[in-house]
């Protein structure tokens, strides 16, 4: 096995042979990162795929010609150009097929995406068994080997890479006019077509720089999961795309430095595998969109619900028995009336129950077979039930909505009620108001016991 | 059917769309129609469903190709009028899980003012600000737009038509599946828009609001049924036209000219 030093040197590039090589899969990944972020908005990921599985064939034949012609096969540069042609040839192949028959966009790139893989491999095939023999390595556009890069290489990816990654931060305001409204952004006169195509050649670029680092198998992954991974931690494309682009470049500069370490280990799998890492992390953890914090959200809803619910139905009860609206006093009022206010389990209840006690706003007496508000129970009770009378009231005098549906519109919406919100309803409904000293307003419709 | 405004009115005429056929797929889904709207109108466009009222607003706004016939905004094709359309699409058309805030969306109606490469500024900001509180929806400027109700993504789209300040408004079904209070918001914009002298094209299906909120209508089944003042046009013959028998003779003749193709 390798030294605690050796990773530390090809982990911060001192390690010359391999310092060229990380920096460029680290660019190359900020780049990946960015256009796929686009591309994932755009709905597009699957012509990402179709695309890098299309350049295939076109190494090969760039390859075979260049030999035929007696140069050096394996030049950068000559594949790369042969990988774009048939690239680009694939896309317009899923384009003209669905723009001229019904065939649907999944089909279209499913049928593309293996006549030119086929056909990739046929040639493969046929580039091995020239008399040249210096086909060995081809097989790496397949699954990727960034140790295979030379200095002039390194030159044309870099130099890719941050041009496009300068033209995509210029072209921001465009492209995500493009992502989101594409009608709209024709109307208003913006060349849709041809940034679409400015988008794709974009995604093209990257693609087929890294070809060789990562694999036309395995690209796809390098675009599409550092932008779904992002996705999770923010609501902003602008943060969303940067976060993509460093997950990206964290994916690209690990993955080579590890495939560096190890002898034989393929880049593309390892760089995948650290995206894959980050996106399950991510799904899991994101603070916008990920797994716990929604979970967290959720159940944060339902016990506010469960305590509004708890606390009205205590509220209304009370009201029920008092004379008047100033007479409301604090008084034990059994599990089983309660019970009987809403529809909820008895565990539910309980549940509920506990949790109002925790917060020190009721009394249990006699082993939870009586109930009481605290003083600050029906303070907030008071409130509770007063924010969704108003809400109420707000519906039936604005909003159209029939009497008799409002309770349960209501149950969902006062809980988003703000503050400030009330306050707005608070002033435009002082007319409603049934007697001027009470805090709290009538209900607008008769309360039922089951209700 | 409206007389056609001689050359010089054409300037001060809105739109005037003559002979406009449009066809997917060979299949004729508006037929040679014929329209001249006056300024400062709110104008519906009525008609059943698969009649061709959004296929007739995308083919003057130069959306979709058009099989014959043209269109004029205010005497001048649609590419150099631009400047005084303003859009408000479908709110299906968009996916509304897109990472952008409800100001972002609006500030979006001053791009084709800022042109290429230039950045959204604050002045821009400042704008959609504006439009979003006109359609009183400020509070809700930096929300994900996946976080607004229906209603309040559909003034979202409206406040970004805003933006752009235009004198003539194309809305594609602004009212479909919104609450009371958005309903009424909006049609409190139609008319202050219209007190401002701007015309307002809206696809329209509620036929119960119709003679309440515009004043100048459109029934088309892929012909103009007819064409006018609502006090006019929007008479149960007319109705009957526009609606009686879905299959009417002209959709089956359509049928049988793609077929035959």
């Amino acid at each position: 096995m390798f030294e605690l030093a050796d990773i530390f040197d090809v982990l911060f590039l001192r390690n010359y042979n391999t310092r060229l090589v990380v920096i460029c899969t680290m660019l190359l990944g900020c780049a990946c990162g960015l256009m796929g972020g686009f591309l994932l908005l755009r709905k597009r990921s699957l012509m990402g795929d179709t695309l890098s599985h299309a350049t295939l064939p076109g190494v090969c034949l760039a390859f075979i010609i260049a030999v035929m012609l007696g140069g050096v096969g394996k030049s950068l540069p000559i594949l790369m150009l042969g990988a774009t042609i048939t690239g680009v040839l694939g896309c317009a192949a899923v384009l003209y097929i669905r723009n001229h028959s019904r065939i649907k966009d999944d089909a279209a790139m499913g049928i593309v995406l293996s006549v030119f893989f086929g056909a990739g491999v046929a040639l493969l095939t046929m580039a091995t068994k020239m008399p040249a023999g210096a086909a060995a390595g081809l097989e790496s556009f397949i699954y990727g080997k960034t140790a295979s890069m030379v200095l002039t290489d390194f030159w044309l990816l870099t130099v890719v890479t941050v041009c496009v990654l300068g033209l995509s931060t210029l072209l921001f305001k465009e492209f995500r006019l493009l992502c989101f409204d594409e009608a709209y952004a024709a109307a208003q006169g913006w060349p849709v077509r041809r940034l679409d195509v400015l988008l794709l050649g974009f995604v093209t670029a990257v693609t087929v720089a890294g070809l060789q680092a990562v694999g036309l198998i395995l690209i796809i992954a390098f675009l599409i999961t550092p932008a779904a991974a992002a996705r999770f931690w923010t609501d902003q494309l602008d943060r969303m795309l940067l976060l993509s682009a460093l997950i990206g470049g964290l994916s690209g500069w690990l993955g080579a430095s590890v495939s560096a370490l190890i002898p034989n280990m393929p880049a593309g799998a390892l760089i995948v595998l650290v995206a894959a890492g980050c996106f399950l992390l991510s799904m899991l953890f994101g603070l916008e969109r990920g797994v716990v914090i929604r979970g967290y959200r959720q159940l944060e809803l339902k016990r506010s619900v469960g305590r509004q619910h708890l606390l009205r139905a205590l509220y209304e009860i009370l009201e029920a028995n008092a004379v008047s609206a100033e007479g409301i006093q604090i008084r034990a009022v059994p599990f089983r009336q309660v019970r009987g206010r809403r529809t909820w389990s008895d565990a539910q209840l309980r549940r509920y129950l506990k949790s109002a006690y925790n917060e020190g706003l009721i009394e249990v007496i006699d082993r939870e077979d009586q109930i009481s508000l605290t003083s600050a129970g029906l303070e907030a009770a008071a409130q509770v039930t007063r924010n969704h009378r108003l809400w109420e009231m707000y519906l039936i005098e604005y909003a159209d909505v029939a009497t008799s549906r409002v309770d349960r519109d209501a149950d969902a919406v006062e809980h988003v009620l703000g503050e400030k919100m009330v306050a707005i309803l608070e002033s435009k409904l002082q007319s409603y108001r049934p007697v001027e000293s009470s805090a709290v307003p009538v209900s607008p419709h008769p309360i039922h016991p089951g209700d | 059917m409206n007389a056609e405004p001689n050359l010089r009115d054409l300037k001060q005429t809105p739109l005037v769309v003559r002979d406009l056929t449009v066809a997917y797929h060979r299949k004729p889904v508006v037929w040679d129609v014929g329209l001249s709207i006056p300024e400062g109108k709110l104008v519906s466009v009525v008609g059943p469903n698969g009649a061709g009222k959004s296929t007739l607003l995308k083919a003057c706004l130069d959306l979709i190709p058009r099989s014959s016939g043209e269109v004029l905004i205010y005497g001048e094709p649609y590419a150099k009028a631009r400047k005084r359309v303003g859009y408000v699409p479908q709110r299906e058309s968009v996916d509304w899980d897109f990472p952008v805030s409800a100001l972002d969306v609006v500030a979006m109606g001053t791009y084709g003012q800022l042109g290429w490469f230039r950045r959204v500024n604050k002045r821009s900001k400042a704008l959609a600000m504006q439009a979003l509180d006109r359609v009183g929806l400020a509070d809700y400027a930096h929300r994900q737009i996946s976080q607004l109700s229906g209603g309040q993504q559909q003034r979202t789209f409206l406040a970004r038509a805003l933006v752009q300040d235009a004198d003539i408004y194309f809305m594609d079904e602004p009212f479909a599946a919104v609450d009371a209070a958005t309903e009424r918001a909006i049609v409190e914009l139609l008319k202050e828009l219209q007190s401002r002298g701007k015309t307002c094209l809206v696809v329209h299906h509620d036929l119960a609001t119709v003679p309440q909120y515009f004043d100048w209508t459109v029934l088309l089944n892929m012909r103009v049924v007819a064409s006018g003042p609502t006090a006019e046009v929007f008479t149960p013959e007319n109705l009957h036209k526009t609606y009686g028998g879905k299959l009417s003779l002209l959709t089956e003749a359509a049928e049988k000219i793609a077929k035959a193709r």
